[in-house]
């Protein structure tokens, strides 16, 4: 199935990739002492647009991954900077939470559409 | 096992790993000015080793693997009045870097403070995603 999904619009996708992405920082954060540990992240434009191209958002999200470069190279080989993983997962999260609000206007619409008062 | 990783696993799991990193730095503190008559028998501070676990690309916790004895070696002082001095009157302080320890111990509560952070974050976006519908 070519595009987006009828009734949630592309947020639906948005969301799955969102979680997925939300996983992938918190993994970040917790190897923040492994030595040899390299960061890692997706290109979420990149993603969503293959999920909205029809593949399964766990293909999507593991199309889009890459590894992050740092800003400083530590001694130990860890490419985790927790000042950036943590604003990335900040911003995530905020994602995350305004594609809920989407999603929740858009099932308030359709509930009122199928209720008809 | 680690297959399909939650972030509430990832977290958990780093929490668990930090909080033994921090029980090695207190037993570390606890022990530097411990004495000995030996070398060997001085105490030599523990180090975690941390490792990545995780099948998934990406998806990833960290364990424990194993703690072994690292850093300074023990120190040899002249000390005659010391009970525990050998016959030329010398004994062997601990190898604990006080000061390294103290960093580490920041460090470690930072770190653990941050997959709580994480766990608090995803935990309220989780419980908001179930209340969609109402």
């Amino acid at each position: 199935m070519a595009g987006t999904d009828p009734l949630f619009g592309i947020d639906g996708n948005a969301l799955a990739l969102r979680s997925q992405r939300m996983a992938l920082l918190a993994s970040n954060i917790a190897n923040a002492a492994t030595p040899n540990y390299k960061a890692r992240d997706f290109d979420f434009q990149k993603a969503l647009a293959a999920a909205n191209n029809g593949s399964a958002t766990a293909d999507a999200a593991n199309g889009a991954l890459g590894y992050r470069v740092p800003l400083e190279t530590s001694l130990d080989g860890n490419t985790v900077e927790l000042q950036t993983e943590q604003t990335q997962f900040a911003e995530n999260a905020v994602q995350y939470r305004s594609t809920l609000s989407f999603l929740q206007a858009r099932i308030a619409t359709v509930m009122t559409a199928l209720k008809g008062d | 096992m680690a297959n399909n990783l939650s972030i509430f696993d990832i977290s958990g799991r780093a929490m668990s790993a930090q909080l033994v990193r921090l029980n090695t730095t207190a037993s570390n503190l606890a022990n530097a000015n411990t004495v000995s008559t030996t070398k060997e028998g001085a105490f030599r501070s523990l180090k975690p080793v941390f490792t990545t676990v995780g099948a998934q690309p990406g998806i990833a916790t960290v364990q424990v693997s194993k703690v072994v004895t690292a850093g300074t070696d023990p120190t040899q002082r002249h000390d005659p009045s010391n009970p525990l001095a050998d016959k030329d009157g010398n004994v062997w302080d601990a190898g604990v870097d006080s000061a390294g320890e103290l960093v580490e111990m920041m460090e470690t509560a930072r770190q653990y403070q941050n997959n709580v952070q994480v766990l608090q974050t995803a935990k309220s976006l989780t419980l908001d995603t179930l209340r969609l519908e109402k």
